[in-house]
């Protein structure tokens, strides 16, 4: 029981690590029905990003909350840039063309951003810094919980609920909803259509850079290649919650991150990457709009 | 009887200039420069199969290195069964060469077998959902093989016998590439076409599109399992770790540098793409640069192809659309005489 409790504690924190990239997986799929698969890159970067900041301040000699804060926010700024000039180099001048070109572009931006990563990271791992130290362990009589684990849970479902707050009570969100809808109705009621895609891109990127941050706290060893198996996690999440449902990823990200650290715990950890796509496939098969998502008719 | 034959007349030549270069002037060659012209076969094979999927019936698949694991594994452990139950047998060229053609038939089902697995979800899936599918896919089958002992899980599987001859290997180039070539231009390749350009209307022309769009992937599935063959059987050792989703896109850049829908174009990108990799990798040992700028070039690529040049270096076109139209004339008239005399 006890380890069961340990390891339900562990996937909701890899879950809401899944939650903030899966996020930004959804908003972009509702707004452009685009797979952004250089997602996971960024999140990558957000890592990175995290890593030389928080060196270069020299905030592992200094950990608290303050330089957490300070590191996640410069690293969702950055990440927000790099998701401005994906969309505005690679995804924009392509907006017109078959969904298959735009398909090859991001799978392009994706190894892009992997490889020249490795260029100028260099490949081999890096430590993250610790740049927040809760003290002590936290303890419910025998359960230990590592208190990391729990602030990156309270971390990630803070951003989510200021998300959930943009997107549905300021203006910014109701045009993002509104182009999501339908592009052109959008811009024919003076919403700069463009405006908002990248303020989308934006948004999901700055939440995918923090979950860099915060994949970095957990598990500090961070590498070029470290995006692409969250990032397609992550889209397995998004798409069993829904795609295009800002709670549906949540919720299918939890439930990923829950089921993984069980696969892990009582069976075999090398099925876990398996997994998430087994259950990709069967959603897909049985019920493609996730759990959450409503249905859209193909019309000819 | 004559116009089958003048049909196939370059292909017969290809075969005979394989063999002739197999016996004349394979052993002759800079080992490095061999490695590479087979590196460069195993690439086209995978190519123009892939292209079959990709380009010709438009189900964007990212999970060929899957396939290319599933007929590499299996050609490599029943030839290795082989060797250990009948060691005579694998001594002699003629047991060599029909284990060799067995093993890759064998592993080249198999592939078909997975390939009509994966085949079938595309049905109900399309672009963006059926890439990441099949690319679900061409993992799970790592994930697998990579939890499988008697297969070396983790630790591949070494010492598989050399049988993968230059020419054996361009046999199968001649082969994939000949089917590929034909089925295009045959009722079903049309229809494979048909179901690209628009399912909805394909199907209202009496298209199967479901059959259509499970016999590509089978088709495609089956080729790049026999490379997964020669593969293993011409490196003698196989990994896991070389079939991941990196040798996929691999595969798809070559067949969008070529031009999806363009048999020669995937063949020629096959080529480029394998000595370029061979001069980048130069640079890299002769001290030039220390980084690996493979990827990052392969990537860059992919990405303002699609700005510019979204249909390839071919488009649709073929090598022989680029000849001068008298030429080409001849070779259609060629092609279609002989269909109406027969």
């Amino acid at each position: 029981m006890l380890e069961f409790i340990q390891h339900l504690v562990n996937g909701l924190s890899l879950g809401s690590i899944y939650a903030l990239i899966a996020l930004g997986y959804t908003m972009v799929f509702g707004i452009l029905q685009l797979i952004n698969f250089a997602h996971g890159e960024v999140y990558m970067i957000g890592a990175f990003i995290g890593y030389y900041f928080a060196r270069w301040i020299g905030f592992n000699q200094d950990p608290s909350l303050w330089a957490l804060l300070s590191t996640l926010s410069v690293s969702m700024i950055g990440c927000a840039l790099i998701g401005f000039l994906i969309e505005r180099l690679a995804y924009r001048p392509l907006r017109k063309s078959p969904r298959i070109n735009i398909l090859i572009t991001a799978v392009g931006v994706s190894l892009f951003l992997q490889f020249s990563g490795q260029l100028v990271f260099g490949s081999d791992p890096k430590f993250f810094p610790q740049v927040f130290q809760p003290s002590g362990d936290w303890s419910i009589g025998e359960l230990k919980i590592n208190p990391l684990q729990v602030s990156v849970f309270v971390i990630s479902l803070v951003l989510m609920a200021i998300l959930q707050f943009v997107i549905f009570r300021t203006r910014l969100g109701r045009a993002m909803r509104a182009v999501s809808f339908s592009h052109d109705h959008a811009s024919l009621m003076g919403i700069p259509t463009n405006k908002i895609i990248s303020a989308t891109f934006m948004l999901g990127s700055a939440l995918a850079g923090a979950g860099g941050v915060l994949v970095g706290l957990v598990y500090p060893k961070i590498e070029p290649l470290m995006g692409t198996m969250p990032g397609l996690k992550a889209f397995v999440a998004a798409v069993l919650g829904g795609i295009g449902n800002v709670t549906g990823a949540v919720v299918g990200a939890l439930f990923l991150g829950l089921a993984e650290s069980l696969v892990v715990g009582y069976w075999a950890p090398t099925f876990r990457d398996a997994l998430a796509f087994a259950i990709l496939i069967l959603v897909l098969l049985f019920k493609p709009t996730g759990l959450f998502g409503t249905n859209r008719t193909e019309k000819v | 009887m004559k116009s089958v034959f003048k049909g196939s007349m370059p292909w017969i030549l290809g075969l005979v200039a394989v063999w002739g270069l197999e016996f004349g002037v394979a052993d002759a060659l800079d080992p490095y420069f061999f490695m590479i012209l087979m590196y460069a076969g195993i690439n086209i094979i995978l190519a123009v199969s892939l292209n079959l999927v990709n380009g010709f019936t438009g189900q964007f698949s990212m999970g060929h290195a899957g396939f290319m694991s599933v007929g590499g594994y299996a050609a490599a452990y029943l030839s290795l069964l082989v060797e250990q139950s009948n060691p005579e047998f694998m001594a002699t060229g003629l047991g060599q060469t029909v284990v060799l053609l067995g093993c890759l038939l064998a592993g080249g089902l198999l592939a078909a077998g997975a390939g009509y697995l994966v085949g079938l979800p595309s049905l109900r899936l399309r672009g963006d959902y059926l890439a990441i599918v099949t690319l679900g896919f061409g993992e799970i089958i790592r994930v697998v093989i990579l939890n499988i002992e008697a297969i070396g899980g983790p630790r591949g599987l070494p010492n598989i016998p050399a049988l993968a001859s230059f020419g054996w290997l361009y046999t199968w180039v001649v082969i994939t590439v000949y089917f590929v070539w034909r089925i295009v231009r045959s009722a079903r390749g049309r229809a494979f076409m048909a179901v690209r350009e628009d399912e909805i209307a394909a199907e209202s022309m009496g298209v199967n599109t479901t059959k259509m769009k499970v016999s590509a992937f089978v088709i495609g599935a089956f080729f790049a399992g026999v490379a997964g063959g020669l593969f293993a059987h011409y490196l003698r050792y196989l990994n896991p770790q070389a079939f991941d989703f990196n040798k996929s896109f691999e595969i798809i850049i070559m067949v969008v540098l070529g031009g999806m829908g363009s048999v020669t174009g995937s063949v020629v990108a096959a080529v480029f793409l394998t000595f370029i990799r061979e001069a980048l990798r130069y640079l890299k040992d002769s001290g030039f640069t220390q980084l690996d700028y493979r990827m990052v070039i392969y990537s860059l690529m992919l990405i303002v192809l699609m700005l510019t040049r979204p249909n390839g270096i071919f488009g649709t076109k073929e090598l022989r659309d680029l000849l001068p139209r008298s030429w080409r004339r001849k070779l259609d008239e060629d092609r279609f005489d002989g269909g109406a005399k027969a």
